[in-house]
């Protein structure tokens, strides 16, 4: 026999100890899937109550919407149009003219900060165009519907346009430079990842930087350019409080940019403040909105991020 | 010989310009951005600057025998003191219209100044003294030349006999202008004068204290599971993909959450700071969990390593020198996350936190706002005193997120440790 | 003849599918050195971490065959890989100190096994095992300095140090030196002499010259499989198979 004693089966630790500090390690972790079943589950058991009441047909492809609480209970429709197509409108002007804001301006800096600035340069422009981010949206809120707002107007009153006072313009301006920085910064990354061998390449055919730019880097860069303003695209859909205190609450089918108009997010605030029964056809839709905004801002996030995902493994 | 200054078909100078402009275009973007930056605070910071100094009218009050009873102050007539004392100063004025108008250059809440002053000066009672007293928005707006008085009179809100009784008030020292020190000890108010944030920067802090005990201890704890002890499968993959896409769900469907779960089926107190945390916290979490796993990531593997080589449980290894190295990084994320809830509006106005209240919160469970909420109130306001106010508690908002920043930024030079 | 310490029969290495150690038979002899030398990716390293089953956390690698210490075979089912690794202790290649005090980083394995009760003993141990490592001289009056304030050759006989204060039956040590300059590398090297009275000592290392300096027995890997184990002199200059002889003469490797 060997002269030294091994005992290898001794616990200086109980087993279970560390069992157990790992069992509520991952009972944290399961908090965050929960999180996402909580708001699902809530979410479709309100819109169901909802769609008892009115047909999910009328909700998607109704051209009203004017929620009421009945006077009496058995007035005739008594509570109200649902049909979602203004809010929908509405929902994407105001986007659309934060993306056509926030896409050149957050593109071009981005190629401007990654291709042509100095390391000092971009190490003091990159955290000042984060503080566009940092900014909580109520800010925005009260600078678009008090300053951007009667300024359009003013503007327009020269020209002699008829501006409404709360216009789908102001916000998305002021939404736009707020999605600025989201779209910089991830644009930034992307370009970074094209590799180095890319732009050596067209270097040594004799082009010009911003040659090499629009025909290399950024085609090559394409995807996750695009993942990245789907992410922006979402952000903008979700955002509530600009749209909230410069757009107002006139829900018409509208494409004109001066005109107020109406969001998803806007009516839920809407719909869900003040005093109200929390069974009625008004109350629910709120949910029901919740859900068709959820399912949107979900499908373009998986979207983008799977872009953004396959188009770094590319590279790797 | 080659001319490299110039081939057929290559218009260089064409293409130089080009360059130039390429490049003025990513310089004119970040310009403008910038300069809306620039824009937005300096008009928030200037009209927020009206808000820096309130008006105080100076008042004579007879606080004798004949007015209040010495032992019970809280009876007194105060208003009708503030009024007799207004009437004093201005024997001329005998119209019962003329008279609702003088007493208007005193704020509403006049009778509870001095209802105060005199509480805590008992002193006071029984002579005739001087006080000062918050004046109306009106007449502050005038002192400070924002009321035009060449206007007709009907179009604007002070009138000529006002202006006369404020310039002989003026001119006989009885108004005074003094730095708002009430804005932020004060609660909310219907009047603009007086009113303070200090209500909603306690509803503000009691939902911060609530969602970061929450948000940090299952955000670490989840980040050191899914990056130390988790096994990585499919289960693990969706549960990253899960996080992923839960930090970019739009911040108003967490209020719908804390609405149908917290209000609906636990049946939590509506509009209190203990619903209103709970939430921030939810929304926190995957900001959280993302900055906590990062810190993880960044540790060296090797002190996991030396400690498994000396025997210690893959658990010891991990808190005893995993944790500690990427504590630093991990309080950076929390705080971050927490300036993120400190802004947070939407979700608060879902779960009520929206109300009018004047009395400062006590505990979690009483009616409370939020900075951001107070703000969104008060910019709905039509008096022009409140949008003063309304910048002025942007600027109190900002001072706060710029502040927790800086420690965020600090904290990591300080406590980074390069290996 | 010496009873073996270590002995391994036909242990066969995976990763994934592909198959790192073929077929091993060794046997360690006790308070020897043994040296495991081989060209790069011979599996050398592999082998030295499957003796205190540091493959174990890399969640592709798994073994098969019979690998026991004192006769007991440390992947039986009732191993606790915790005790396991407190009686093989192990040296990296890049020097480790934990980011604590000196005196801390020989303390905590002390601490986490609960072999010092009392202040003065922890005080003792943690003293004798810097002696033992031949540092308590450099350090003694700043040990509540930060282990990664000493140099580098310092800071692996700190590792040694901490190795050794639980009093392990063997060390495992993975090319300790490689990171280290001459001049520690020798004093690096003197220690190792020094503790193979207590200790068994297996050094994996990519210079044939360390290996003929500091070990009694040497085994020599090639692509994974184990070409010839004997004493070092033996080794070095009676090679039997042609394999060594090139290696060792630098045609291979």
């Amino acid at each position: 026999m060997p002269s030294q004693n091994f005992d290898l089966t001794k616990h200086t630790r109980p087993k279970w100890l560390d069992r157990a500090i790992i069992l509520l390690l991952s009972g944290f972790a399961a908090v965050a899937v929960l999180v996402t079943v909580g708001i699902v589950l809530s979410l479709i058991v309100e819109s169901y109550e909802f769609f008892k009441r009115i047909p999910v047909r009328e909700f998607l492809f109704g051209l009203k919407w004017s929620p009421q609480t009945a006077i009496r209970a058995d007035q005739v429709g008594a509570e109200g149009a649902f049909g979602v197509i203004p809010l929908i409108n509405g929902t994407l002007l105001i986007s659309a003219i934060a993306m056509l804001v926030a896409t050149p301006l957050g593109l071009t800096s981005a190629v401007y900060l990654s291709e042509y600035s100095s390391r000092r340069l971009r190490g003091w422009i990159k955290p000042a165009l984060e503080i566009l981010a940092g900014i909580p949206t109520v800010v925005y809120g009260f600078f678009a519907a008090l300053t951007l707002a009667p300024f359009i107007r003013m503007t327009g009153g020269q020209f002699g346009l008829e501006i409404a006072s709360e216009s789908a313009l102001a916000a998305g301006i002021a939404m736009g430079l707020m999605i600025v920085p989201l779209i910089s910064s991830l644009s930034d990354d992307v370009i970074n990842t094209v590799p180095q061998s890319l732009r050596d390449a067209s270097y040594g055919l004799g082009a010009t930087q911003s040659e090499t730019i629009r025909r290399v880097i950024l085609p090559a860069a394409l995807p996750g350019i695009a993942g990245s303003l789907l992410l922006a695209m979402s952000r903008a859909i979700g955002e509530t409080m600009i749209v909230l205190m410069a757009a107002g609450m006139a829900a018409k089918l509208s494409l004109n940019p001066l005109d107020a108009v109406t969001t998803i997010t806007v009516q839920i605030v809407a719909l869900l403040t003040g005093d109200q029964e929390f069974d009625s056809a008004k109350t629910l839709s709120a949910f029901a909105l919740g859900l068709f905004l959820f399912m949107i801002t979900l499908i373009l996030n998986v979207f983008a991020l799977g872009i953004v995902r396959k188009y770094q493994e590319q590279y790797d | 010989m080659i001319d490299l200054s110039n081939k057929a078909g290559f218009d260089l100078a064409a293409r130089n310009r080009a360059e130039w402009r390429f490049r003025l275009y990513g310089i004119l973007a970040i310009a403008v951005s910038l300069l809306f930056l620039l824009t937005m605070v300096g008009n928030i910071t200037s009209t927020a600057s009206g808000a820096l100094k309130r008006t105080e009218i100076a008042i004579e009050v007879d606080l004798g025998a004949d007015n209040l009873d010495p032992d019970d102050l809280r009876a007194a007539p105060w208003g009708g003191i503030v009024k007799q004392g207004l009437r004093d100063m201005f024997p001329g004025i005998t119209k019962r219209k003329d008279k609702k108008l003088l007493y208007k250059l005193a704020s509403p809440e006049a009778s509870f100044e001095l209802e105060k002053i005199v509480t805590e000066n008992p002193g006071l009672v029984g002579g005739v003294h001087k006080i000062w007293v918050s004046a109306s928005d009106d007449l502050d707006l005038f002192i400070r030349g924002k009321v035009d008085p060449d206007l007709p009179e009907q179009k604007r809100r002070v009138t000529d006999d006002e202006i006369t009784w404020i310039k002989s008030l003026e001119n006989s020292g009885n108004i005074r202008r003094v730095i708002n020190w009430q804005f932020l000890t004060n609660g909310d108010s219907r009047e603009p004068e007086v009113a303070g944030i200090l209500g909603a920067l306690v509803g503000s802090a009691w939902s911060l204290g609530v969602c970061f005990i929450l948000s940090f201890p299952i955000g670490i704890g989840a980040a050191l599971y899914l990056e130390e002890f988790a096994p990585k499968n499919r289960l693990s993959d969706l549960i990253e993909v899960n996080i992923n896409n839960l930090a970019a769900v739009p911040s108003i469907v967490f209020g719908l959450l804390g609405l149908a779960m917290f209000l609906g089926v636990m049946g939590l107190p509506r509009s209190s700071p203990l619903v209103g945390g709970m939430v921030l916290a939810l929304m926190t979490l995957p900001t959280m969990i993302i900055a906590a796993r990062a810190a993880l990531k960044a540790v060296p593997p090797s002190f996991k390593e030396g400690a498994l080589a000396l025997g210690a449980t893959p658990v010891q290894a991990v808190f005893h020198h995993v944790f500690p190295v990427a504590m630093p990084g991990m309080l950076t994320g929390a705080i971050i996350g927490m300036a993120q809830a400190l802004g947070e509006t939407a979700p608060l106005l879902m779960i009520g936190m929206v109300a009018f209240i004047v009395d400062i919160p006590t505990s979690i469970v009483q009616p409370a706002t939020a900075l951001p909420v107070q703000i969104f109130l008060w910019a709905d306001a039509p008096e022009r005193a409140f949008s003063e106010k309304t910048a002025a508690a942007i600027i109190v908002l900002l001072f706060f997120l710029i502040a927790m920043n800086l420690i965020a930024i600090l904290l990591r030079r300080k406590l980074e440790t390069r290996f | 003849m010496v009873d073996s310490i270590i002995s391994s029969r036909d242990v066969n290495i995976f990763y994934a599918d592909k198959q790192a150690i073929f077929g091993v038979d060794m046997d360690i002899l006790p308070n020897k050195v043994t040296a495991f030398i081989g060209p790069s990716g011979c599996g050398k390293s592999t082998f030295l971490r499957a003796i205190n089953r540091m493959n174990d956390l890399i969640p592709i690698c798994y073994m098969e065959g019979c690998m026991t210490i004192g006769g007991q075979d440390i992947y039986a089912p009732e191993v606790d890989v915790v005790a396991l690794r407190a009686q093989v202790g192990m040296v990296f290649q890049k020097p480790n100190p934990f980011p604590k005090s000196i005196f801390e980083n020989v303390a905590y394995g002390l601490r986490i096994h609960k072999m010092a009760a009392a202040k003065s003993e922890m005080d003792d141990r943690v003293e004798w095992s810097l002696k033992s490592a031949g540092l308590w001289d450099e350090v003694h009056d700043r040990l509540d300095q930060p282990g990664n304030s000493l140099s580098g050759g310092q800071q692996q006989r700190l590792c040694i140090a901490r190795a050794i204060a639980i009093e392990p039956k063997v060390i495992l040590m993975d090319e300790p030196c490689s990171a280290l300059d001459p001049i520690a590398t020798a004093v690096v090297e003197d220690l190792i002499d020094q503790l193979r009275r207590e200790f068994t000592i297996i050094i994996v290392t990519h210079s044939m010259q360390q290996a003929a300096r500091i070990s009694q027995r040497t085994a020599f890997f090639h692509l994974g499989n184990l070409v010839e184990f004997n004493d070092t002199k033996t080794i070095f200059t009676n090679p039997v198979d042609e394999r060594t002889q090139n290696y060792i003469t630098g045609r291979i490797g």
